[in-house]
């Protein structure tokens, strides 16, 4: 069964991974302009090795808290601490996926995928021999020299995830990644990313107002209630995800889950 | 803008660029501008002179017929061309032309065909803004959405109420046309005159150079600056309150 | 413009049309067929003798093959091309560095944008008999009107340009540790370029008008001399000509920078 525990601060759940927490947000409070109260005391663990997805209603604040993790937003009070450091900004260990993409269109695939890496001053054959890697890892051999606008929305994001990948940091911070795709493509990913999390040892974090897609990709669920945005829930789906990645999705595991975290949310629907 | 916390005004920056016109001016520091306080002196002096009332009349009127005609002929021409595609092909071409050329050496043509006065002027206003305005109007009815577009026809609306429609959803971007023509005009009104240059203020900037009343020149063009940023700020006001159902659209 | 036509040539056209269909979707069909009915409605309005001031197009066009050959054409352009090559080079200096300074900096911002703004709100040709009142008829006033009519839109542009650039491309630099001036070289520039470029075009055209403006305001050389003095002696088909050369000269120049912006800065256009 499905371990659901009342959020509490620093919640550990005792769960089959002896993982420990490589992200901890400690207190986390952002109020914009004085008044919007967008987060409230926000204190989880992520740990090593685990895909976590902060599921919620938009306006909970989750892809604020994202930005928080990741360096690009300061949080009003409160701290992140990525391997037992706090956070100042956005740092080497930690890698962003962009909800619209946030690709240049006037770069190639491979120059987008490799850009991480040029900023980083990695020079120009090895960075494109490790942005080739991951190309072909997210599935787009054969488009390296293609431009964004060539292609399709999934494809895209393809492209942001192997920019991702290609500087090698241990946490993923995706917002919405799947978002501005559509279904058919978006399941497909979904499944790459099951592929994807076996061959990399990587932490994702990943933000979704979707509950299938939080159950189906997770080992973890914190579910965020709106304004101010409050962690709710945190929710351990035991879901066996070795196998055939279709198998999850007629789960009783994955049904009954979902049903109940959307009985769960129902009430800030309304 | 704040500065160390402390919140400064816009109009600080422009009170900072009247002090450093003033020194300028009183130092001599560059021929072109006499001190901002003689300007500001010569502003009473123009205003009140009868020579500036009637030129100012003129000016207004010949901007108001120039623009009113670039209005009407501008959104017509948009209409047509945002819905007849050929009329488009046709046209297309000579507004980009129009846009990108340098009106001010058409002004001779317009002189020797509508004479030394009144209607020269009114056509030069005419030719600097109808351009922008048939081109965003066309733009307008292009994006018209197609699904808007089909509701009228679904729920049976006439030609009529159909148009209506059309033109009332390219409502942003014809006061956006407007807009840009409101300011070309006002720099049609001043190069009409200027070249015609015995009327309205274009004779009045003869007078004051031939008799090198800098202060004068300076506050004409002042008040001809003000009269031009009132407008662009008034049909901007207009535009944003078109803008909050265009919101819904973008 | 981009609109492609749908309806099949066959339909359209039969099959013996089918050429034919397909020439007229071609945009140089409709541009020679515009030309064409331009210059007919020209042709017949000077033929109506409806103002003795008005010239049949193909009078215009003898005067302009005239011009040309007799040196007066090329020896005009000489003189009006250096003020505007001059005033256009500073204006693109200085525009695009302001702008570019006053979208990254707000301190530059607060104090130097209400100034552009100003300047290209208002009809700035209003400054060119005072630029001749001091500076009197020489090259430097030309060069100042060509400044003041094309600096403005170019700075404006530039200004608007390093504003719109996408808030996910700088946060997206940032979380790849880029520094500022990665971020401003590799993202900014690139991005902001082609509104930059558009505010350039602009202000090229622009400062074709202020040119012409200059000389037929200030001092009667080049081009403008050439308009003044074929009025002056009623050669109208000659002052035609080197009107509508000089409107053609500015659309076609104009037209080039776009065609070169394409081709020199835009790789992911190319070969479309």
């Amino acid at each position: 069964m499905n371990a659901i525990a009342q959020a509490e601060p620093s919640a550990t759940v005792a769960g089959s991974a002896p993982a420990t927490p490589i992200v901890r947000t400690r207190g986390i409070h952002k109020v914009y302009g004085g008044t919007v109260h967008a987060l409230k005391d926000i204190n989880l663990e992520f740990k090593r090795g685990e895909l976590t997805s902060l599921l919620g209603p938009s306006g909970c604040g989750k892809t604020t808290l994202l930005k928080i993790i990741a360096g690009l937003l300061e949080p009003t009070e409160g701290e992140v601490e990525v391997n037992g450091k706090p956070v100042t900004g956005p740092g080497p260990e930690r890698a962003f996926v962009f909800q619209d993409f946030a690709l240049m269109p006037w770069a190639t695939v491979l120059r987008n995928a490799a850009f991480g890496l040029e900023l980083q001053g990695v020079n120009r054959s090895e960075r494109e021999e490790r942005a080739r890697h991951y190309v072909n890892e997210v599935g787009l051999s054969g488009f390296e020299d293609k431009y964004p606008h060539e292609l399709s929305g999934g494809m895209r994001q393809r492209v942001g995830l192997a920019r991702a990948l290609a500087v090698d940091a241990d946490v993923l911070l995706m917002d919405e990644p799947f978002s501005a795709v559509d279904e058919q493509t978006r399941r497909k990913f979904q499944e790459d990313l099951i592929h994807l999390r076996e061959r990399e040892n990587k932490t994702f974090i990943l933000v979704t107002h979707s509950i299938e897609e939080a159950v189906y990709l997770s080992d973890r669920i914190v579910l965020l209630s709106p304004r101010p945005g409050r962690v709710g829930q945190v929710i351990d789906p035991e879901i066996e995800r070795k196998g055939d990645p279709d198998a999850i999705r007629r789960a009783p595991e994955y049904l009954d889950l979902t049903d109940e975290i959307w009985r769960g949310l129902r009430e800030y629907v309304e | 803008m704040y500065i160390r916390g402390i919140y400064v005004p816009q109009f600080v920056a422009l009170l900072f660029w009247v002090v450093v016109w003033e020194i300028v001016g009183q130092f001599e520091l560059l021929m072109l501008f006499p001190p901002f306080s003689e300007v500001v002196v010569a502003i009473g002096d123009v205003v009140t002179s009868p020579s500036f009332v009637d030129a100012a009349a003129l000016t207004a009127y010949c901007y108001l017929a120039g623009l009113f005609l670039a209005v009407v002929v501008g959104i017509s021409l948009g209409l047509l061309m945002g819905l007849v595609p050929a009329a488009d092909k046709l046209l297309n071409m000579w507004i980009n032309i129009f846009l990108s050329a340098p009106l001010s050496a058409l002004v001779p043509v317009i002189m020797i065909l509508f004479g030394m006065g009144q209607p020269t002027v009114i056509v030069t206003v005419f030719m600097f803004a109808v351009w922008i305005i048939a081109l965003d109007a066309r733009a307008g009815v292009q994006h018209v959405s197609t699904s808007l577009k089909e509701m009228a026809l679904s729920f049976g609306a006439s030609r009529t109420q159909r148009l209506k429609i059309i033109l009332l959803s390219a409502l942003p971007e014809i006061l956006a046309g407007i807009r840009l023509g409101v300011i070309r005009g006002v720099k049609g009104v001043v190069i009409g005159q200027l070249l015609v240059s015995i009327i309205g203020v274009g004779a009045l900037f003869s007078l004051y150079s031939q008799n090198f009343l800098m202060g004068h020149f300076w506050a004409l063009i002042l008040i001809l600056f003000a009269f031009a940023l009132s407008l662009a700020e008034l049909i901007g006001r207009l535009e944003q309150r078109v803008e909050y159902y265009a919101g819904a659209r973008h | 413009m981009t609109k492609t036509d749908t309806v099949p040539s066959a339909i359209a056209g039969g099959v013996t049309g089918g050429a034919m269909t397909r020439f007229a979707q071609m945009p140089v069909f409709w541009r020679l067929l515009s030309l064409a009915l331009f210059f007919g409605a020209w042709e017949l309005a000077g033929q109506s003798n409806f103002n003795a001031a008005f010239p049949t197009f193909t009078e215009t066009f003898a005067a302009f093959v005239e011009m040309v050959l007799d040196g007066s054409m090329g020896a005009a352009y000489l003189r009006t091309i250096e003020p505007l090559i001059v005033g256009l080079a500073f204006s693109l200096g200085v525009g695009v560095a302001a702008g570019v300074a006053m979208g990254l900096r707000r301190d530059v911002e607060f104090l130097t944008l209400p100034i552009f703004i100003t300047m290209q709100a208002a009809p700035m040709a209003a400054l060119i008999p005072l630029i001749t009142f001091v500076y009197g008829v020489g090259l430097a006033s030309k060069v100042l009107a060509v400044v003041f009519l094309a600096m403005p839109v170019i700075t404006i542009n530039s200004y608007k340009a390093v504003r719109n650039v996408p808030g996910s491309l700088l946060d997206m630099t940032r979380s790849f540790m880029g520094s500022r001036w990665q971020q401003i070289t590799r993202i900014i520039l690139p991005a902001a370029s082609p509104m930059m470029f558009a505010g350039i075009r602009l202000g090229v055209a622009e400062g074709f008008s202020g040119v012409v403006l200059a000389e037929l305001l200030i001092t009667p050389t080049g081009i403008g001399d050439l308009i003044t003095y074929h009025r002056s002696v009623a050669n109208f088909g000659h002052m035609y000509a080197t009107i509508v050369s000089i409107v053609a000269f500015a659309v076609i120049a104009v037209s080039l920078l776009y065609h070169l912006e394409t081709k020199l800065f835009r790789p992911e256009k190319r070969g479309q």
